[in-house]
């Protein structure tokens, strides 16, 4: 089997979520198949826009409810339960080694632990529910490389948005991004890792030699690769996307002073115990800015219980974050915090397109949990770092003066929008020289 | 006589049908008339069956959102012609059987309203200003297009065309 060959594969297990459930359905139905081909490998989720916040919505995953019941699928996780792709990992529901498809995009997370995990829309999960196969085309493969140790203050969202920077939104178009030297990192910067290909276009991402996988499952030794790409973890910047494009990457010291309206701390790509943890680091025993909402909505229930037992939740109650029931949240615009027009947002989720969290005039940063609850602190995007490291005078006088320099600005603000403008100008092209902390080969 | 509509690089799925217009959101019988509300006012309205989507690089990027085909293919979009196709859009069409090739110089010769014509045998777009050069679709795809979709040739067939 070689890349670009067509195959015919089966499948392990197949996720389908809310959204896509009326389609889904309907596919099975024109095929004629009644009952999915194996009950026992499929899974179902209630998370994008749960619990129900419309009429139609209550009425599609009531459809839902009553199929799921009538197909005998034991693996059902209704609205609160979490994130689809978050419980798929979690929970052991990804076997290493093995064809995944998933019914949304980001299916790709299931590489945290070594399983091709593939997005597909409705119809191609209702042939593989009635099936049990696929069609696929073999990918080519991207070698992403990690050395060096991460300092204080950074994390592995700093270092996907890196490499999202170097490869754009689709330089893995049809290929499966291999990361190296990732596999003894936690199972959540895997899944924020894996997750993230997805930005890139990529058919699948896949971590190598992670402790869930086999030993036969590693990359061949003499294996080619379409391009390989090196991040130095020991000198990387917390990095931030400008609006509206998740690949419009630059360090967050272009960023410092932009005024920011909401936060959300969440998602697949960063919603679990440890990044909650890393915003109460920074929240611990202060408000977040008066100009500022700040909304939390934790991956999974698994991940809520664990922060609400060792207080990650109470310090963040505390600091005045909104508390969210767990799923996707506002994530994509459909639950819990839409953003009006004009509004800027902050978000650890990882996209940040027109109109992905509502309106289309407003706009999304995204960064890690580190950046989200100093911006939700002062009310404008800093550098984490001066904060972790400061004493606690010092830290309050950093706060007092960003946001005394914020003054009135904010939703509504002209200069919000055009200082996003003015980054993208600036910004060096992706194809050109090469960036210090990262060389290309190939 | 069909007409092209014109868009750019990267157009993400997001703008075809925002998230807030899912079928799941607004109904199964109305989504389609949010197409490209945000992206392109009037699409829905104006688009004609048989009109043809031409664009740059990445076409269809983003969410796996298979109702953004839908949309298109409820409003009878004829077929779309890119320099290149983001790889989850480009199944959910061969899928729902909306034809989508790839043309290098299609989006530098077509303009926005132009008369035009997807020659699928002969393997160009006829434009005013002269043919572009389609990438022919692999026999796979091409059988389950003829078949008017996956689930169609699956239907009539019962199982996936020999990849062979
Ligand atoms: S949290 Fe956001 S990115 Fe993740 S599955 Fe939900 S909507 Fe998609």
């Amino acid at each position: 089997m070689r890349a670009g060959d067509l195959v015919i594969v089966p499948i392990s297990r197949v996720m389908v979520h809310d959204s896509v459930i009326d389609a889904v359905m309907a596919g099975l139905r024109d095929l004629g198949k009644e009952k999915v081909w194996d009950a026992a490998k499929v899974g179902v989720f209630v998370d994008h826009a749960a619990p129900a916040p419309t009429p139609v919505v209550a009425d599609s995953h009531r459809v839902l409810r009553e199929w799921v019941r009538a197909q005998g699928i034991q693996t059902f996780y209704d609205a609160g339960e979490g994130v689809c792709h978050q419980i798929m990992v979690e929970e052991g529901y990804c076997e290493p080694g093995t064809v995944i498809v998933g019914s949304d995009s980001h299916s790709n997370s299931y590489g945290a632990v070594g399983s091709f995990g593939a997005g597909m829309g409705a119809t191609d999960i209702a042939v593989a529910l009635a099936l049990g196969r696929t069609w696929l085309r073999v990918p080519e493969s991207i070698k992403v490389t990690f050395r060096g140790a991460l300092r204080p203050g950074i994390t592995m969202k700093d270092a996907i948005m890196r490499v999202v920077r170097e490869i754009g939104t689709d330089g893995a178009r049809y290929a499966c991004v291999e990361f190296h030297g990732a596999g003894d990192l936690p199972q959540g910067d895997r899944i924020t890792l894996a997750g993230m290909t997805t930005e890139m276009g990529a058919k699948a991402g896949i971590v190598v030699g992670t402790p869930e996988a086999p030993a036969w499952l590693r990359p061949d030794p003499d294996a080619s690769y379409m391009r390989t790409v090196h991040v130095d973890l020991s000198t990387l910047e917390p990095q931030i996307a400008i609006p509206p494009r998740v690949d419009q990457v630059s360090d967050v010291s272009q960023a410092i002073g932009i005024p920011v309206d909401i936060v959300f701390l969440g998602s697949c790509t960063n919603g679990r115990l440890v990044d909650m943890q890393q915003a109460a680091a920074v929240l611990r025993g202060r408000r977040i800015s008066p100009r500022v909402r700040l909304e939390v909505v934790p991956a999974s229930r698994r991940q809520f219980e664990d922060a609400m037992a060792d207080g990650t939740l109470g310090i963040l109650s505390a600091a005045g974050a909104v508390i969210g029931s767990s799923g996707c949240g506002p994530c994509l615009g459909r639950t819990g915090g839409v953003l009006a027009a004009q509004e800027v947002c902050f978000s650890t989720a990882n996209r940040n397109y027109k109109g992905r969290m509502g309106s289309p005039d407003a706009s999304i940063y995204l960064g890690s949990p580190y950046v989200a609850a100093v911006v939700a602190l002062t009310g404008v995007i800093d550098d984490p770092r001066p904060y972790l490291e400061a004493s606690d005078a010092d830290f309050d006088a950093l706060v007092a003066r960003r946001r005394a320099d914020r003054g009135d600005r904010g939703a509504a603000s002209e200069r919000s929008g055009d200082r996003s403008r003015e980054l993208v100008m600036a910004m060096p092209q992706r194809k050109g020289p090469q960036v210090i902390g990262m060389d290309q080969e190939d | 006589m069909p007409r092209a509509w014109v868009f750019g690089d990267d157009l993400d799925t997001d703008q075809m049908v925002p998230g807030r217009y899912a079928p799941f959101m607004v109904g199964q019988d109305t989504f389609q008339n949010y197409a490209f509300c945000d992206a392109r006012p009037g699409f829905a309205k104006d688009v004609r069956p048989g009109d043809i989507l031409i664009g740059g690089e990445n076409f269809g990027c983003g969410s796996s959102r298979e109702y953004a085909v839908a949309a298109l293919k409820k409003l009878g979009v004829g077929g779309i012609v890119a320099k290149n196709f983001a790889r989850i859009f480009f199944r959910n069409c061969i899928n729902l059987g909306i034809p989508v090739v790839e043309s290098a110089d299609a989006v530098s010769l077509a303009k926005d309203g132009d008369d035009v014509t997807l020659d699928l045998g002969a393997a160009v777009l006829r434009t005013p200003r002269g043919n572009a050069t389609i990438r022919p679709l692999a026999p796979f795809a091409q059988e389950i297009l003829s078949a008017g979709g996956v689930v169609r040739y699956l239907a009539a067939h019962g199982d996936f065309p020999s990849v062979e």
